[in-house]
């Protein structure tokens, strides 16, 4: 039989001196699914980890490893391997020694240890190079050590500390595909805690924002794309463009809010009544630049300040008439046009997200460092 | 599936995840420290502190104590300066030209390190003023005579290596980038190390500054060797002994304590705040300065030469001369006063050995404590700045002080006082050792262990240990040498046994009474068993890789 954890973290707190690392966290994470924890510096993500694994005491709540509560077991009789950002393998065992240590240390003989060692750097493809020393890897073997000598202590959940932050950019793309593949196919459960939301998007099936040490929002990257559910999750994922305004008008099937100088723009979002200060969020892809008279709504004349090559699309960063700026992200050759050209933005009413306006502030709320 | 294999894990990783036992190591170790290296050291000389009147009130003696420890602190801090100035160039040098010149003077760096001080005190006064050494090239009259430059000139012998290790290991770990980029914004050479360098350096200048300083007030054994008539603060403390006059030897004792104590939060509180005044570059001044490296290498590799290597292995002749003339086969019979010898030889290596097991144990978990901040943030500070009290504090004034002490607490034998004193005064080493090893290491590396399934004692032994093995041995033969080293701290203690260093120093006030080759054999002994030990030790450490 094998045992599949989940984790589940009750109103769990953990104070650093007077600044909450994490406060009052909630969260449950399904057996064997790929969890991407995202979030800025500082927004507790490690101290998230080493709560599970155990490596860090929490002040309050509660920490459940497959329906127990774990708080008071020590990080070795866990199950839960933690693999930090430079995989942290041991400089003077070999791989083999390094693939090996969990088993001797859980109390399996040398032979066995060695056996299961083996077994896991074929499943790796690194048993040829079972007796180099970790600094002889290049950074993606080292990964895959760190990944073998997890599975061959027996855990069947992994807390991966920004498994690719140390690699180059080329690396982190193919090596995630293939992180999420690995663990689908031997069903582990993942927490995988990264500040890059590509990456998040791209390999979870389910994605934790964090904030400040608590969660901002939990779901599919599919459903946290489409529907953030507050102004610092639509600025954190994705390009996303503000802009600010106060309904002037709703009707049934819309509402009109007026910007800056009188400019009128449309949105789908009902739930706001009139004089109530908003914030718009349009992501910059469903911003085009159009041929004005071809459509009615939502056309808003401006300059262009900038334009940007970004390999297969163009970023096209438009100053309006009334000193807003919206960037957009154009796919299509002839909709590019030059530096300088007095142009028009178009977009769709129900491409924009209205949220209350913060009462911190604007800047303040898109704060991510 | 690991349940079932749970009973093959040890006590000792049952024992080890409880909180409470981890605790109460860590406890027991802080305790020790306290107990019997920090409060014997302050109580025992406080408890003769009513014999303080009597020398206050004798004008001459009083007089005395105070030019001795003028002394004391003038020479070391000019010595320490000296250092400075020609360590710095020197460790540059190691660390920037590679050729196989520079290889062996490296190595030979290292020979203070190896050589008893004794040995070298012996060696540098046969050097410099006996009718073997330098008069007979030049003749008599550019021989120096015992007295205060020749207590310089053995001084700057000794703690002139001390700089240079601790500069070679700073220059290594220097980023050069910093340096690289001064010059590419157009700062010539010279410009590029004073302005950019020497500043990012400066923390270990003041640190050589003060171990080479530390040196040379502690030093004992050697000092009375070559000071003939001259005394400074330990040569007074050994001769107030000796005589019996309790009053002087407190009162030395107390000042050089208090006084070195003060110096030294003086400087490492003063010492990050202090820049260097100048701030202005001469541009072109400063470019013809840079062309000078060449001749600026010469002087050093020479001055090396001349004062360090030269007059450290001048004792090789001698000792030589006296294995050829018979002395060798009365030594090894054990023949007179050779009985003695191999006796006190036994005695400083047994006290040895036992401080050296018994720092390693109690000061393994100060290590942790120091470099883990087991007691939390402050208090693990604390114990950090009080684990330097023993190397800061004269070894002589704290032998006296520790003396009065356990000899107060009761019919404790010698042998045994002494080993309690040898423990508190390397007590340090070994523990600055592996705090500094523990802080290379990732507490990364450690945490994954434990998430791997094993116990704080399996990742102690399997992790940690093995991580930190260079350090521990280099850590345990500084403890195992400083103690067959010490003359200052077993002078004060002993009444009757005698250790080889204390012996040697004997031997070496009297000549007419032992002879020149009896002497130099002996140290010539001394100094073929400390190389054993070390080679042993070495090959010992290389077995296990």
């Amino acid at each position: 039989m094998r045992l599949t954890p989940s984790v589940r973290l009750v109103d769990v707190s953990k104070r650093f001196g007077r600044i909450f690392a994490i406060d009052r966290l909630n969260l449950e994470i399904q057996d064997g699914s790929y969890v991407c924890v995202l979030g800025p510096t500082g927004s507790g993500k490690t101290t998230l980890l080493k709560s599970i694994a155990g490596l860090t005491q929490v002040d309050e709540g509660k920490v459940l490893l497959d329906g127990n509560v774990v708080n008071d077991i020590p990080p070795e009789r866990r199950n839960a391997v933690y693999v930090p950002q430079l995989y942290a393998l041991f400089p003077h065992l070999t791989v083999q020694g390094n693939v090996s240590f969990g088993p001797i240390a859980k109390g399996f003989g040398e032979e066995e240890a060695a056996a299961r060692a083996r077994e896991m750097l074929e499943l790796v493809r690194l048993e040829r190079r079972s007796g180099s020393f970790p600094q002889e890897l290049s950074g993606g073997m080292q990964q895959r050590v760190a990944l073998a000598r997890g599975l061959a202590s027996g855990a069947r959940l992994l807390l991966l500390d920004e498994p690719l932050g140390a690699l180059d950019a080329r690396l982190r793309i193919e090596l995630r595909g293939q992180l999420r593949e690995f663990a689908k196919r031997l069903g582990l459960t993942v927490v995988h805690v990264t500040h890059d939301q590509a990456e998040a998007m791209t390999i979870a099936d389910t994605v934790v924002v964090l904030r400040e040490g608590r969660v901002e929002q939990t779901g599919t990257p599919f459903h946290i794309y489409h529907r953030p559910q507050n102004l610092f999750v639509a600025n954190f994922i994705g390009d996303t463009n503000f802009i600010e305004g106060i309904v002037s008008e709703r009707r049934p099937g819309g509402s009109t809010l007026e910007l800056r100088r009188s400019i009128y723009v449309m949105v789908a979002d009902t739930s706001y009544l009139p004089g109530e200060r908003v914030v718009v969020a349009l992501r910059q892809e469903k911003a085009h630049i159009v041929r004005e008279g071809l459509q009615r709504t939502n056309v808003l004349r401006g300059r262009v300040q900038a334009i940007r090559f970004l390999g297969n699309f163009v970023k096209c960063e438009v100053r309006l008439e009334n000193e807003d700026a919206i960037s957009c992200k154009l796919m299509r050759v002839r909709e590019i046009p030059r530096d300088g050209d007095e142009v028009a933005v178009a977009f769709r009413p129900e491409d924009c997200v209205v949220f209350p306006y913060p009462p911190t502030g604007l800047s303040r709320e898109l704060e991510v460092f | 599936m690991a349940e079932g294999h749970q009973e093959r894990v040890g006590l000792m990783d049952r024992l080890s995840a409880e909180p409470k036992a981890s605790r109460g190591l860590y406890s027991a170790s802080a305790l020790f420290f306290f107990v019997i290296v920090l409060l014997p050291a302050i109580t025992g000389i406080l408890l003769k502190w009513e014999k303080i009147h009597e020398a206050l009130s004798d004008a001459t003696m009083l007089s005395r104590a105070s030019a001795a420890l003028y002394v004391s602190f003038a020479i070391a801090l000019s010595v320490s300066l000296l250092d400075l100035l020609a360590g710095i160039p020197m460790a540059w040098l190691i660390v920037k030209r590679e050729s196989k010149l520079i290889n062996v003077i490296d190595t030979l760096a290292d020979i203070p390190f190896i050589v008893p001080t004794v040995a070298l005190g012996y060696s540098v006064l046969l050097f410099w003023s006996g009718p073997s050494g330098l008069s007979s090239l030049f003749g008599p009259q550019v021989a120096v005579e015992p007295g205060w430059a020749l207590v310089m000139l053995l001084h700057f012998a000794f703690s002139y290596p001390i700089v240079v290790r601790l500069m070679v290991g700073e220059f290594r770990g220097y980023r050069e980038t910093y340096e690289l980029a001064a010059r590419t914004l157009g700062a010539s050479a010279f410009t590029a190390v004073r302005t950019v360098t020497f500043p990012i350096l400066k923390p270990a200048f003041v640190a050589a500054f003060l171990l080479a300083f530390a040196r040379s007030l502690s030093e004992t054994g050697a000092t009375i060797m070559v000071a003939g008539a001259f005394e400074n603060g330990t040569v007074f403390i050994k001769r107030a002994k000796d005589a019996g006059l309790e009053g002087p030897l407190v009162l030395v004792s107390l000042a050089l304590i208090a006084i070195s104590v003060a110096i030294f939060g003086a400087i490492s509180f003063l010492g990050p705040r202090l820049r260097l005044p100048i701030r202005k570059v001469w541009p072109n001044f400063e470019r013809r300065m840079s062309g000078y490296g060449g001749w600026r290498d010469l002087v050093t590799v020479v001055a090396f030469t001349a004062f360090v290597i030269i007059p450290s292995l001048f004792i090789a002749l001698p000792s030589g001369a006296a294995v050829l003339d018979g002395t060798f086969g009365r030594a090894i019979s054990g023949q007179g006063v050779w009985g003695d010898y191999w006796k006190s030889l036994a005695v400083s290596y047994a006290v040895a050995l036992l401080a050296t097991m018994v720092n390693i144990v109690v000061g393994f978990p100060m290590a942790i404590i120091i470099a883990r901040r087991r007691f939390g943030g402050r208090a693990s500070a604390i114990m950090d700045a009080l684990v330097n009290v023993p190397i800061i504090v004269p070894s002589v004034a704290l032998g006296v002080s520790l003396s009065f002490f356990w000899n107060a607490l009761g019919a404790i034998p010698e042998f045994w006082i002494l080993v309690l004193v040898h423990v508190s005064i390397t007590y340090t080493y070994f523990v600055r050792a592996i705090s500094a090893a523990l802080e290379g290491i990732s507490q990364e590396v450690e945490e994954t262990a434990r998430t791997l399934g094993a116990s704080p004692f399996t990742v102690f032994r399997r992790i940690t240990l093995p991580l930190a093995k260079y350090s521990f041995f280099s850590g345990a033969i500084m403890v195992f040498t400083r103690s067959v080293d010490e003359t200052g701290a077993t002078v004060a203690v002993v009444k009757q046994l005698k250790t080889a260093p204390v012996l040697l120093v004997d031997w070496v006030k009297n000549p007419q009474l032992y002879g020149q080759s009896t002497i130099a054999l002996g140290i010539g002994f001394l100094v073929l068993m400390s190389f054993m030990v070390l080679l042993a030790l070495r090959l010992g450490l290389w077995g296990r890789r």
